[in-house]
């Protein structure tokens, strides 16, 4: 071995003992298949938010103060806006590299959760949440609702029109919460909307510190749950089994594979930063609480919760003069609060059903579980129909179907479609299996005709 | 030039020692790595592909180029003519060109093993020793349901301590501010550039923004939404004949269902079931009718829309004749009772 290689080795494992675990770390094991790698892409997508964030908050003023603008951008010339916007408008606009930073940095955010919640898929329909990594499921999804908070934190500093009408919403479901809404929402807020001057502020320390740090830190504890009880596998060969790992080492096979991935996802984010525009905030124009626009669409993460605020029926529940649940409580709070509850206690709901108290290291495959898949895809169909309305006035743009109609339309089919889907699936996944069986079965019987003994398949 | 022959030497030192290694002892905790006996190596041996090398080379060299293209283009261009597209286009090739490079790597130049081991295993001797650990620990104690409770009861104590700085945010205990609206008896009626708004100038065919003379138009009990409508069709709740003299009516422009402005004022949809003109809540299609006094037609919003009492003044401008009907913006509480 070279001697390069052995002196620095030795200095660190002499000072911190760490060599076992240096050697253990470099030969752990990974699994091979694509779909392990989607909650890379998530990784690699954070770090990009964070580099590209930390660029952009060395020019981002969290000012509420009103200016007039007499910048570059003509449209403007002359309106009055707030510094926040204002310095948005001049880091987009006028400071080199401040737009490809700005726009990188919001594709980032869209990207980093849709490979959040397609990991999250892939963990579900594989069953890969199962003993012994439930936790890593239950920190999973506080990440993703952690980052969906801090997304709309994000777009909501930027105060041009749908910032603030972002925040307005976010005022209203705040005030729905029963009893306490009004004098919770007063305290974050610091006045009614649009709130004190300090509201930016606070609004600016958590997404910019407070969310990042619990972010980092969950995402942390995932990795090393992860590591703790290793990745799950596909049962390839004989040889991976619920006891064995079968996998590429961290090093070499791993890193440099791991690291390409790193590469090309920050290359298409910045690709898509530099060439594919995203919130031209100076067509919006600055925010007043009397100001709204039409066909305003949030990030597509938001587009389920304004959804179900569409969907909801008109009615407020009172007690005599009092409110005690004002209508947005449903669609805001009640129904993400049903879907993350669903999910985090999925693993023990199943275990109810199934009675299996048994440690699973052994993917299934979407088929192997026909209910629990059947049961994915109904759910899941259920949120992404609320997702759709909440382009239903986009939807009538395009197609011309209005509003009116698709509101009933998707009252209904949000119920009778998932249950369909359920039987549908359910009924394909027993089928693929026992089409395999009946293969298997030929298989073995033609080569016993054959006259060779049977190969398993 | 320089840096570009640096990287060169640098990544063909790094290939040459990752080749070199070899010679190590042999390994007891793994097994898979062929098992013929002569187990000198941990990682595999696998033949050198110069070819592949060179594909590297290549592919780092054009790296290399992008990243400097991106100074290059940082430096030349004006602010005037920001070259965005060229600046993520020279970034982002350079990063999915190392990607490329690295991916060269991983297939063809480093050793591709598949190995195997055992899942990490439950510890159950250590779990119980675990468990005797910190009971053992507390074999001097007598009263430990005491103790414990005491020590939860204080914790409890001092956390609720901790946390009730935080009622400094905002005013708590105080929902005045959410009660209030700047309107008066007598308040004139301004735009937004503070002008007087004559009730002449209210046409039928469209609607207005109005706002308290002299207070704070940010206040979300400020905006208004300002329509004339033919006085034979109103149809306002009784006690409401007089607040909308020359059919000119107003209405608090924050919606009651999440606080958006009422930014649309749109004809009848299907003139058999609503016809009438409605105002609408672009954000979630919150819909009113002002001819009955803001009552919801359609739309997931549980409450009217606060109309506020209007007379016409000597001057002919508008004023308000009182406070709304309601307390404005989304529901919460105590939204249902009068406002001040």
């Amino acid at each position: 071995v070279s001697e390069p290689l052995v002196e620095p080795v030795r200095f660190i494992d002499e000072r911190t003992a760490s060599a076992p675990l240096m050697r253990k770390f470099l030969r752990y094991l990974f699994p091979d298949h694509w779909s392990f790698l989607l909650g890379e892409v998530a990784l690699y997508a954070f770090m990009v938010l964070i580099a590209t964030g930390i660029y952009l908050a060395l020019f981002y003023d969290p000012s509420t103060a009103k200016t007039i603008y007499h910048g570059s951008y003509t449209p403007l010339d002359g309106q009055m806006m707030s510094g926040a916007y204002k310095s948005v408008l001049e880091l987009s606009l006028n400071d080199k590299a401040g737009l490809l930073m700005r726009q990188t940095h919001h594709w980032s955010a869209d990207v980093f959760m849709v490979a959040i919640v397609l990991h999250l898929m892939r963990v579900f329909f594989t069953g890969a949440f199962r003993k012994p990594r439930e936790l890593t499921w239950v920190v999973g999804l506080t990440l993703l609702f952690t980052a969906l908070l801090e997304g709309y934190l994000g777009y909501s500093l930027v105060d041009d029109l749908l910032s603030g009408i972002g925040l307005a919403i976010g005022y209203g479901v705040g005030l729905s919460i029963p009893v306490i809404g009004g004098p919770l929402t007063l305290a974050i807020f610091g006045a009614p909307f649009p709130g004190k001057a300090v509201f930016f502020s606070r609004m600016y320390i958590a997404h910019v510190f407070l969310i990042p740090v619990l972010l980092a830190t969950l995402i942390g504890v995932h990795l090393i749950l992860i590591m703790a009880r290793h990745h799950t596998q596909f049962r390839e060969s004989r040889r991976t089994t619920d006891k064995r790992i079968v996998g590429v080492p961290l090093f070499p096979g791993q890193a440099p594979r791991s690291l390409a991935l790193m590469f090309f996802v920050a290359g298409v984010l910045f690709l898509l930063g530099g060439l594919v525009q995203i919130n031209p905030i100076w067509q919006w124009g600055p925010f007043e609480p009397w100001q709204a626009t039409n066909g305003a669409q949030p990030d597509w993460y938001l587009g389920w919760l304004i959804g179900a605020l569409r969907l909801m029926p008109s009615f407020d529940v009172t007690i005599g003069h009092f409110t005690l649940v004002p209508n947005p409580f449903w669609g805001g709070v009640v129904f993400p609060l049903f879907v993350v509850g669903v999910l985090g206690a999925f693993p023990w709901i199943e275990r109810r059903f199934t009675k299996d108290r048994g440690v699973h290291n052994l993917a299934d495959r979407p088929r192997d579980a026909p209910t629990r898949t059947a049961f994915g895809v109904a759910f899941l169909t259920w949120v992404f129909l609320v997702f759709v309305f909440g382009s239903a006035d986009r939807i009538f743009v395009l197609f011309g179907l209005s509003y009116d109609t698709q509101l009933y339309i998707f009252r209904i089919g949000m119920w009778v479609v998932p249950v369909l889907l359920f039987f549908i699936t359910r009924r394909i996944c027993r089928d693929l299996l026992a089409a395999e069986v009946a293969d298997a079965t030929r298989e073995q019987a033609e080569a016993e005709a054959r006259g060779h003994p049977a190969v398993p398949a | 030039m320089k840096a570009w022959q640096w990287l060169v030497a640098l990544f063909a030192l790094l290939a040459r020692s990752l080749r070199r290694r070899g010679r190590r002892r042999g390994d007891s905790g793994e097994s898979g790595d062929g098992g013929s006996g002569r187990r000198e190596r941990i990682v595999a041996a696998g033949t050198p592909e110069r070819h592949a090398e060179n594909v590297v080379l290549v592919l780092l060299a054009i790296a290399t180029l992008f990243a400097f293209g991106f100074v290059v283009v940082y430096a030349e261009f004006s602010p005037a003519g920001l070259p965005n597209e060229l600046l993520g286009i020279c970034l982002g090739m350079s990063l999915l060109f190392i990607g490329a490079a690295l991916t060269v790597v991983a297939k063809r130049l480093v050793v591709t093993e598949e190995l195997e081991e055992d899942y990490p295993q439950e510890h159950p001797e250590q779990q119980a020793e675990v468990a005797e650990i910190i009971h053992e620990s507390g074999s001097r104690i007598t009263r430990k349901r005491l103790l414990l409770g005491a020590g939860a009861a204080t914790g409890g104590a001092l956390g609720l301590a901790a946390l009730t700085p935080a009622l400094s945010l905002g005013p708590v205990w105080d929902t005045g501010p959410l009660d209030r609206t700047p309107w008066r008896r007598g308040t004139r009626v301004v735009d937004e550039n503070g002008q007087p708004i004559s009730a002449a100038s209210i046409d039928q065919r469209s609607f207005y923004t109005g706002f308290p003379e002299g207070a704070d138009p940010e206040n979300i009990g400020s905006p208004l939404v300002i329509v004339r409508l033919d006085p034979a069709k109103l149809e306002l709740p009784a006690g409401r004949g007089d607040w909308a003299p020359d059919g000119i009516l107003a209405f608090s422009k924050i919606c009651t269902h999440a606080g958006c402005a009422i930014g649309l004022y749109r004809k009848p949809t299907f003139p058999v079931l609503e016809p009438n003109n409605a105002l609408v809540c672009p954000c979630h299609y919150s819909t009113f009718d002002p001819y009955t006094g803001g009552t919801v037609i359609y739309g997931p919003a549980g409450r009217p829309l606060p109309q506020l009492p209007l007379e016409i003044d000597a001057a002919g401008d508008l004023r308000a004749a009182g406070n709304f009907s309601a307390r404005v913006g989304p529901g919460w509480w105590a939204v249902r009772e009068q406002p001040t």
